[in-house]
């Protein structure tokens, strides 16, 4: 504007023009990042040692707490520290819960995609939206007080068991499932359909010889985040599951999960103690697995691109 | 002839699933609605709430569930917002940046229990603060940041190139450019992503457990002095919110009267989510109306 | 490859014309070459530009004539991995250098672009949004140069009345008008217009057509266009491009009634293109 002052002081780099604001607020945004990171590193870090303290500094055996299905910390004689039961009881409500809820999803997503892609997604994706908004505490509570007492009378059993957790988390984990897989099965090229139709397919062919295996490593990649949100869900699954110490025999017997064992004890242990830190440890295996589903489902998107 | 058959049968299933799924909303909704609306009164949302005696409210979870979240919003916005800057419009492709996407990936997919744990470890110990709504939100802050930044990132990016370089053109600088035309064309879409993950912090329950508690103490409502231990602007106060507290009269709780304070409580945790993602709806379309009026 | 033919009158080669470039003249590129990573999208030109003149660059698509054209005021600075060696030179400057201030340049060197991009604020934002960040905060000295650039842009009769209304409300050639008139309110040097009529319909091509040849009084104007005719109208000078080559560089009337390479006769003519 003002071209009176001779080019040089008007279009070089200054430290004048050059600290308007501008780097500023670079500093500022690269800050936020910052934060992220170190947030992430702390999480780990802390998580992490605080996890390793019950074997270093308390002496419980690596080996005990993985395998052995003897817990019993406060047995002052004689106190055991394996967690087996518990592992296996996330692990298993997870597999089951999936087991329910991938079918459901992948066939809604399909209902929604090829079955009546005008209405029928109109209908679905509100629900699925809204399946998703509801807290997991209200989840938990109507397991409690409607699926407990149903199991109890027309199945068999307490009530509180591995079912009962398995059915809530498949409602929780339906909508992640569903969602992702809509969005894989609906991005996959027309042409894809209409080769198939040309060939004169069926519809429930042309989904079941074209669509899933194309869609297949989007749709496992739906299937594991929906377990991993199964796997670290702690409340809902506590207030159905029983939380007994022992390792279930049936999908009807009561049982425990990490979650539920950190969720009922942390309060009531003291801070520091030899049982408290086993807590901690089982916390670092659900850091330790939610690492381990990242790393999944990044393997997954590697092969979805090739 | 088979393959029609089979063709049949699956549409059958496809649509006996949708209806399953229908189903699963629908009961849920009405349970939800049916028992606890009748429990829903001015006086139940106005009296504090009970340890042993039936008849409680949940004034004081209200109170804690919104204060929360307003301290958690308060945290998390500015650095999820600023976050989503950086990686949208600064972060430049390689190492750095994918350590960056790796980071928020690893923050959204941690438990919230785990979240909880680190709360505790970092907001209630190191810090010595005990049970505060400080720790509580802090907590809240690391569960809701990579939503908040991924939905700033998203909506930065898609602002047409057109308008950031109709900008840059005119001799404005890359942050002016942010500040004044990229953020107001992203706002909508933000703002919607916000409140649809206000209403996810307003549900959560188990990161704030081990971080803002499982009790409130007894509060003035007349003490505004943030720094009063009765006031409930108090940020270094235990807090028990909405969601926990169905949680807690569920599984430790005495009073006798749980079933009827849960079925209360359920209805307005998600007649409040409820409202959340429809505010979130409406805002974003009324504001996407104003930008793009063609008046 | 025919290189740049040097300016005119002074018939110097590029590389030593430096001191005493003509005075005629506003940019002067030398051995420009612009790079997208790898690949190469122009290959080494050299020309003059007039001063108060309008100068076409014209050629098929993906020829570099655009990038060259976002190469004057550093607008390839945002596409990662581009990058541009040789020279353009501007008041003694070589604006491609590491020194330069790009938003300073950028407010002397102004750019409209081929789709109209209005800022989704009211017309008389769009105008003000640059002044106000360039320092400038008086109403009245705001509302001057609001209604001066308009009137430069043969717009102030069809909004004065909704100045306060949303840009989005104007038609597309109004739009495009408005994005020249924000331009015009910076007082730049040098407008780069990239097909800035492609996207409208012919009367309004017309109208912004009228207003170039206007605006060449006070500014030095270079234009992309993919338009023939529009570039035989308006244009002095007209460059040719192809494949990252500066083919022929002439006045206008020369290229369009007796080219000196085959080539741009060709493409003239609508042999390929």
């Amino acid at each position: 504007m003002e071209k009176l002052t001779p080019a040089k002081d008007r279009l070089l780099k200054s430290k004048n023009n050059w600290m308007d604001g501008e780097l500023r607020g670079k500093v500022l945004v690269l800050l936020c990042a910052v934060i992220m990171i170190s947030a992430t590193i702390s999480i780990t870090i802390f998580l992490g040692t605080k996890g390793l303290q019950s074997f270093i500094k308390n002496g419980v055996s690596l080996l005990e707490f993985l395998t052995s299905t003897h817990w019993n910390p406060t047995n002052q004689a004689k106190p055991e520290y394996g967690a087996l039961p518990f592992i296996f009881g996330s692990f298993a409500v997870t597999f089951l819960a999936a087991l329910i809820a991938a079918p459901l999803g992948i066939g809604g997503a399909i209902f929604m995609t090829e079955i009546a892609p005008s209405w029928g997604r109109k209908i679905l994706q509100p629900i699925i939206e809204l399946l998703v908004g509801i807290p997991s505490v209200v989840y938990g509570f109507i397991g409690l007080t409607v699926l407990v007492p149903f199991i109890r009378e027309h199945v068999g059993g307490l009530g509180f068991s591995l079912l009962s957790g398995m059915i809530v988390l498949s409602i929780m984990i339906l909508p992640t499932i569903a969602t992702i897989a809509t969005d894989a099965i609906s991005s996959l090229p027309n042409s894809l359909r209409e080769g198939s139709y040309a060939l004169g397919a069926t519809r429930w062919q042309t989904i079941r010889k074209v669509l899933i295996p194309a869609a297949l490593p989007s749709l496992l990649t739906a299937i594991v985040l929906g377990m991993a949100r199964a796997f670290g869900e702690a409340l809902a699954v506590q207030m159905v599951i029983g939380n007994v110490r022992n390792l279930p025999s049936s999908i009807l017997d009561a049982s425990a999960t990490l979650t539920t064992i950190i969720t009922l004890n942390m309060g009531h242990t003291t801070y520091g103690s030899v049982e408290n830190n086993t807590l901690w440890s089982m916390g670092l295996i659900l850091l330790v697995m939610s690492f381990a589903f990242i790393l999944l489902i990044r393997y997954l998107s590697s092969r979805r691109k090739m | 002839m088979k393959s029609k058959t089979a063709d049949r049968l699956a549409t059958g299933v496809f649509i006996a699933i949708a209806i399953i799924i229908i189903s699963i909303l629908v009961g849920l909704f009405s349970y939800i609605l049916v028992n606890g609306l009748k429990h829903i009164s001015w006086e139940f949302l106005t009296t504090p709430s009970s340890n042993i005696r039936a008849g409680g409210g949940i004034r004081d979870q209200l109170f804690n569930s919104f204060y929360i979240l307003l301290i958690t919003m308060i945290i998390a916005v500015p650095l999820g917002i600023g976050g989503g800057i950086y990686m949208a419009e600064y972060a430049k492709p390689g190492k750095v940046t994918d350590i960056i996407r790796s980071c928020i990936e690893v923050l959204a997919s941690l438990p919230s229990i785990v979240i909880g744990m680190f709360g505790l470890l970092m907001f209630v110990n190191i810090t010595g603060w005990g049970y505060t709504i400080l720790g509580g939100a802090l907590a809240l802050t690391v569960f809701n940041l990579p939503v908040i930044v991924r939905v700033s990132e998203d909506s930065i990016r898609s602002v047409p190139r057109d308008l950031k370089e109709a900008s840059l053109a005119l001799g404005i600088t890359h942050w002016h450019t942010i500040k004044t035309v990229l953020l107001p064309s992203a706002f909508p879409s933000i703002l919607t992503g916000i409140i649809l993950a206000a209403g996810r912090v307003f549900g959560e329950a188990a990161a704030l457990l081990f971080t803002a508690g499982l009790s409130t103490p007894r509060l003035d409502y007349g003490n505004w002095n943030p720094f009063s231990a009765q006031s409930p602007l108090n940020i270094f106060r235990p807090a028990e919110t909405l969601a926990v507290h169905i949680w807690s009269v569920n599984t430790q709780g005495l009073i006798p009267d749980v079933e009827e304070v849960s079925n209360g409580s359920a209805a307005v945790l998600v007649i409040s989510v409820l409202l959340f993602n429809l505010l979130a709806r409406w805002i974003g379309r009324l504001i996407h109306k104003k930008i793009t009026a063609t008046k | 490859m025919v290189s740049a033919l040097m300016d005119k009158q002074t018939g110097k080669q590029a590389g030593e014309s430096e001191s005493k470039r003509n005075k005629e003249s506003i940019l002067e590129v030398n051995n420009l070459e612009i790079f997208y990573g790898e690949k190469r999208a122009v290959n080494g030109i050299s020309m003059d530009i007039g001063k108060n003149s309008i100068t076409a660059l014209i050629g098929p698509s993906g020829c570099g004539k655009s990038t060259f054209l976002r190469s004057i005021n550093r607008m390839n600075d945002l596409i990662p991995g581009a990058r541009a060696e040789g020279e353009i030179i501007y008041e003694d400057l070589n604006i491609l250098s590491e020194q330069i201030n790009v938003v300073a340049l950028r407010k002397e060197i102004g750019m409209v672009f081929q789709k109209p991009n209005p800022f989704p604020k009211s017309i008389y934002e769009n105008i003000t949004h640059a002044l106000k960040f360039a320092g400038m905060k008086k109403k009245s000295k705001l509302d001057e140069i609001v209604e001066e650039s308009l009137k430069k842009a043969a717009l102030w009769e069809e909004v004065k009345d909704r100045l306060h209304k949303s840009a989005l409300s104007l038609s597309g050639g109004q739009q495009q008008r408005l994005c020249i008139a924000r331009t015009i309110a910076m007082k730049p040097t040098v407008m780069l217009l990239d097909e800035p009529s492609s996207a409208l319909d012919p009367i309004s091509n017309a109208k912004v057509e009228e207003l170039i040849i206007d605006l060449k009084k006070d500014y030095s104007i270079i234009i992309v266009t993919h338009n023939m005719q529009q570039a035989s109208r308006i244009s002095d000078k007209t460059a040719f491009f192809l494949s990252g080559d500066l083919i022929e560089y002439e006045a206008t009337e020369k290229i369009f009634t007796n080219p000196s390479v085959k080539k741009t006769e060709e493409y003239i003519s609508g042999r390929f293109g």
